[in-house]
């Protein structure tokens, strides 16, 4: 397929006259679901409540831009250039959880099952437990990105030339996965057998964590600024090609010296990547605004959006995976529910 | 191209060592009324007297590209400073980049070659570079950040002129030109300068690389901005600068500008340009060109900074202006010779 032009390929199935359209008053950087409440965080300031019957509700959560977003499904958090990081649940009420002493952006926020959550400022990270204790960690450079493993309180803290692993309440020193230059996003695999980062240049790199042996997953023409793992942590599925690429993770060595599965080519760059939470299905967006819904198996798309905008920059499942919301970087922003 | 990028935010790098007047400078495009709002990012907070909420402090690191290519370096902090700030667009008409004193201008500038995300929001607008006056002449000797800084400039605001005799300021202006004849060039106490002089220059827009000639040869153009000189003082150093320029011409740092009045044949010479930045780009800070390809009637445009290259068709030339080929190199212990010879291949004869 050279050209996507849903008006002659009759053959794809069209959800969008079933799409509900929000004006939600934000542009949304990030959405995520609390309960059956689509959250919608703004660029800057506020954070916009949907319920699923519609109902839009506003709540300043920032002084100024919103950096850094992530949720559990409880609660969200998030960091802005006002040195705050804050906390929203799904009645609207805000918390700040900590403010910066020097005022400096908070660039990385992470949580914790348990209800720990991490958050970095500069080179500095910080942990604070379910118990409310502190501790910090400087990294060598600049923190790229932040993540908890899956088990116990281990933080991976990437930066430039590699990731450390950091175990907050342990006195053990860091482990040190080096791999040259800048590393941003990271994430662990669902099983915590694998890491991997999405890196300045456009390509991903991990690391099976049982021996540290490196995977370069490259071949991007662009930055890979969205990842989402599959159900089951059986893929994972990235933005940043004018196709879904997913690397395939269910054997022990990963994606090692295997393909990707390449779904959904568009003439647009896939800008954000949402799996379903139960379902071998999930949810794409592009730099031309369409979102699509792909079968992993076999690739069939199902279309919600049609393209014609500016890019999706927010795309996000409920928890049982019967609403789907998303958001665009000129504000627009619907909802459709299974 | 022009309508896209003038909605890209201009990002205009100050830099300048130690003591030569940053600050003040910076100081002064924040407070005077110019109704304009700025984002500013500092390697130092504090040292700002001006309260904006849109002051970031930066961290100035330097990360090489994973691409092999040792001068291909970037300013990290920047590229999340730069997505932080794009946030917030809208909030802010312009940015600026204050560099440290001891700051290579490259990495800025080359984060805004190579990061697409950067690319598609911001264009790089100029290199200012505040010079003191007073010991400029000095620093060119034992600091090599300074003779950077000064070769890489689109401005150079010549500082603390008060502080020095006319034959001390012709000197250093030697000095400079004998490094970069091709910035413009402002003489200030105190850092005052008209903003226009130093802001929304367009020093990397492809479409305003219209003049290359050595600035000092153009003496009809900063009148109006030389509040401090009078006219004749004025032509009367330029006689002095241009003089000087040969006595005073850096032992490492050079400029050197190609011409050619006969058309360039675009599958020599492109190659040959390619392959120079690729071997040759460590000691190439900045270049520039404007070409007369053979059966193009349109003038071609290029500039660089290290082994990056940016190229397009500008214009159609004119008619009767001189289709005549000019290019320019600023670098360290460039190889003169082998540069001309291969230029000189390139043309049609």
């Amino acid at each position: 397929m050279t050209q996507f032009d849903p008006g002659e390929r009759l053959s794809i199935a069209s959800l969008t006259d079933r799409v509900r359209r929000l004006a939600i008053g934000v542009t949304a950087t990030a959405v995520h679901f609390l309960g059956d409440t689509a959250v919608f965080v703004g660029t800057e300031e506020n954070a916009a409540l949907v319920s699923q019957a519609g109902e839009i509700s506003t709540v300043a959560i920032h002084g100024g831009g919103i950096l850094c977003t992530t949720s559990d499904g409880k609660r969200i958090v998030t960091g802005g250039d006002d040195g705050k990081v804050v906390t929203l649940n799904a009645k609207g009420e805000v918390t700040v959880l900590a403010t910066d002493a020097k005022r400096r952006w908070i660039d990385n926020v992470a949580l914790h099952p348990d209800g720990a959550f991490a958050w970095s400022a500069a080179k500095t990270a910080f942990v604070r437990s379910g118990k409310g204790e502190e501790k910090t960690f400087d990294a060598p450079s600049t923190v790229g990105g932040l993540a908890f493993a899956p088990k116990g309180l281990r933080v991976a803290i990437a930066h430039y030339n590699g990731v450390t692993l950091w175990f907050p309440n342990m006195a053990a020193k860091p482990e040190f996965l080096e791999w040259a230059g800048s590393h941003l996003a990271v994430t662990f695999s669902p099983d915590n057998k694998f890491l991997v980062t999405a890196m300045h240049e456009p390509a991903l790199h991990g690391w099976r964590l049982a021996d540290n042996r490196h995977m370069r997953m490259s071949g991007y023409p662009g930055r890979v600024r969205s990842m989402s793992w599959s159900t089951g942590g059986k893929g994972l599925a990235t933005s940043g090609a004018d196709t879904v690429i997913i690397w395939p993770f269910t054997s022990k060595d990963g994606p090692m010296g295997k393909e990707p599965a390449m779904l959904a080519p568009l003439q647009a760059r896939v800008s954000m990547v949402a799996c379903h939470p139960k379902q071998d299905i999930m949810a794409a967006g592009y730099s031309d605004g369409t979102v699509l819904i792909i079968r992993l198996e076999d690739g069939a798309e199902i279309l919600v959006r049609r393209n014609g905008s500016e890019a999706v920059s927010a795309l996000a499942w409920n928890a049982k995976g019967t609403l789907l919301a998303f958001g665009t970087e000129d504000g627009d922003a619907g909802m459709l529910e299974f | 191209m022009s309508e896209l990028s003038s909605q890209k935010i201009p990002v205009t790098v100050l830099t300048g060592y130690l003591g030569a007047g940053k600050t003040t400078l910076l100081n002064r495009i924040l407070s005077e009324n110019h109704g304009k709002k700025y984002a500013v990012i500092v390697n130092e907070f504090g040292e700002i007297g001006i309260d904006n909420d849109l002051i970031i402090g930066a961290d100035e690191e330097v990360f090489e590209m994973n691409n092999g290519c040792v001068c291909c370096t970037v300013r990290g902090d920047l590229v999340r400073i730069m997505d932080g700030l794009m946030k917030r667009k809208g909030k802010f008409d312009a940015i600026i980049v204050e560099t440290t004193g001891l700051a290579d201008p490259a990495p800025v500038a080359q984060t805004f070659f190579v990061d697409e995300d950067v690319q598609k929001n911001a264009r790089l607008d100029a290199v200012v570079t505040v010079a003191d006056a007073k010991w400029l002449s000095d620093r060119l000797k034992d600091a090599p950040e300074a003779k950077n800084q000064i070769a890489f400039a689109d401005v150079i605001v010549l500082n603390k002129t008060d502080l020095v005799s006319k034959p001390e300021l012709a000197e250093v202006e030697a000095r400079i030109r004998g490094i970069n004849p091709y910035a413009k060039l402002h003489r200030t106490e105190r850092c005052k300068v008209a903003l226009a002089d130093v802001l929304e220059r367009g020093a990397f827009d492809l479409d305003r690389i219209l003049e290359i000639e050595p600035e000092f040869l153009d003496a009809g153009d900063d009148h109006d901005h030389d509040h401090h000189h009078g006219h004749d003082h004025h032509h009367h150093d330029h006689g002095h600068s241009h003089g000087g320029l040969k006595h005073y011409h850096d032992e490492d740092m050079q400029s050197l500008s190609l011409r050619s009045d006969k058309p360039l044949d675009p599958t020599l010479f492109m190659p040959w340009l390619q392959n120079l930045v690729a071997t040759e780009g460590q000691k190439i800070l900045r270049s520039k060109g404007i070409l007369a390809f053979t059966d193009d009637d349109d003038r071609y445009v290029f500039q660089g900074v290290h082994m990056m290259l940016e190229g397009d068709h500008q214009r159609k030339w004119k008619e009767g202006e001189p289709r005549e080929s000019r290019v320019v190199f600023i670098g360290r212990e460039l190889p003169e010779k082998a540069i001309r010879e291969g230029f000189e291949a390139c043309i049609v004869a």
